[in-house]
C-alpha cells in the first residue's frame, strides 16, 4: 500500500525506455546471439494502430497495470525462431509464434523486474500472439505508450509498453 | 551414471532450447522428459523416475510454485531437486520458491554456462569445482 501511495504521481517513462532497451538487447544477445541496434523511442497516446504481421501481448498487473507488446513482420518472426531454435522456417507456424511469445515474455519479464523496485510487485499474464493482415489493436484506457524500435539487419522490431497506477 | 531430467515449461521454444543446452553441457545426461505445465509434470512422474527438474514459474493450469509445493509434500518426490528457470526476478516469487525448497534459480534469458553451473552443483558436485 505504501509503495502504491508513493508512486501514483511518478513518471515511469524514462525508466521504461531505459529498461525496454536494455532488456531487448540482453534477450537477443543471450538467447539468439544477435546484436540488435536500438533505434528511436517515442511516446504515443491512446490506441495502438493498424498492424500487419505478428503482434505478441502480455498483460501486467499489480499496483501499476498495463501491457507489453512486441510487433514484427512475419519475416522477422521466422528469423527470430530460426536463430533461437536453430530451425529453418520461412512461414509462420505454431513454433514461430511460440518463439516470438517467449521473446516477448523475456523482454517484458525483465522490464517488470526492473520496475518492481519502483512500483512494487507486478504479475505477468501468459503471452498471446496474433498473426494477420490489416488488423487493429486497441487498449482500453488512456495511457501513453512507450515505444522502442530496434533494428536487426533491415527488419524493425517494436517493443511497446504502457503502465499506469491501478 | 547418467541423470534423467524433466523440463517443465509451457513454451515449446524454451523446452527445445533447454534440450539443446542440456545436451551441450557435456554432463552425463540420459533422458530429458518434457511437460507443458505442473499437472503434466506430476502425471509424467507417475511413470518416469527423474533426478532433477527444471521448471518455469508462470504456466497455465498448475504453475511452477504449485508444482514445487506438490513435489515437496510428496514422500515419493520430495527429494528431487528443482531448479526454477523463469523471467520472474522479483523478490516475492524467488523468495517463495526458496521457502518451498527450490534447489536453485536461473533467470531468463539464460546462457548455456549459467545452466551448466547450476546443474554441476546439483547433479555432480565434483563438476562444479
Amino acid at each position: 500500500m505504501t509503495v502504491q501511495t508513493q508512486t501514483v504521481g511518478m513518471n515511469l517513462q524514462p525508466q521504461l525506455i531505459d529498461s525496454i532497451r536494455r532488456s531487448a538487447i540482453n534477450v537477443f544477445a543471450t538467447m539468439l546471439g544477435v546484436e540488435i541496434g536500438p533505434g528511436e523511442t517515442s511516446i504515443e497516446h491512446g490506441t495502438l494502430e493498424a498492424n500487419d504481421g505478428v503482434v505478441s501481448f502480455i498483460g501486467v498487473a499489480g499496483a501499476w497495470a498495463g501491457s507489453g507488446v512486441v510487433v514484427c513482420s512475419p519475416e522477422l518472426a521466422c528469423r527470430i525462431c530460426n536463430k533461437m531454435l536453430m530451425t529453418e522456417k520461412s512461414a509462420i507456424n505454431e513454433e514461430v509464434l511460440d518463439a516470438v511469445a517467449e521473446v516477448t515474455n523475456m523482454i517484458i519479464g525483465c522490464v517488470k523486474t526492473d520496475l518492481e523496485g519502483e512500483v512494487g510487485p507486478l504479475g505477468l499474464s501468459i503471452p498471446t500472439v496474433v498473426f494477420g493482415k490489416n488488423f487493429r489493436t486497441r487498449s482500453a484506457g488512456t495511457t501513453d505508450w512507450v515505444i522502442a524500435r530496434f533494428l536487426w539487419e533491415n527488419e524493425i522490431l517494436l517493443v511497446k509498453m504502457c503502465l499506469a497506477p491501478h | 551414471m547418467e541423470s534423467d531430467l524433466l523440463v517443465v515449461d509451457d513454451s515449446a521454444a524454451i523446452r527445445k532450447i533447454l534440450q539443446r543446452v542440456l545436451r551441450q553441457t557435456g554432463m552425463l545426461i540420459g533422458n530429458i522428459y518434457e511437460a507443458g505445465d505442473g499437472q503434466e509434470a506430476l502425471t509424467l512422474l507417475e511413470t518416469k523416475k527423474v533426478d532433477l527438474i527444471l521448471s518455469d514459474i508462470n504456466m497455465p493450469k498448475m504453475d511452477g510454485l504449485q508444482l514445487l509445493a506438490a513435489l515437496k509434500a510428496s514422500a515419493q518426490w520430495c527429494n528431487i531437486p528443482v531448479i526454477m528457470i523463469t523471467t520472474e526476478g522479483g523478490a516475492t516469487k524467488v523468495g517463495e520458491a526458496g521457502r518451498l525448497g527450490a534447489a536453485g534459480y536461473v533467470r531468463k534469458p539464460f546462457s548455456a554456462e549459467q545452466i551448466k553451473e547450476k546443474l554441476a552443483g546439483i547433479l555432480d558436485p565434483a563438476q562444479a569445482l
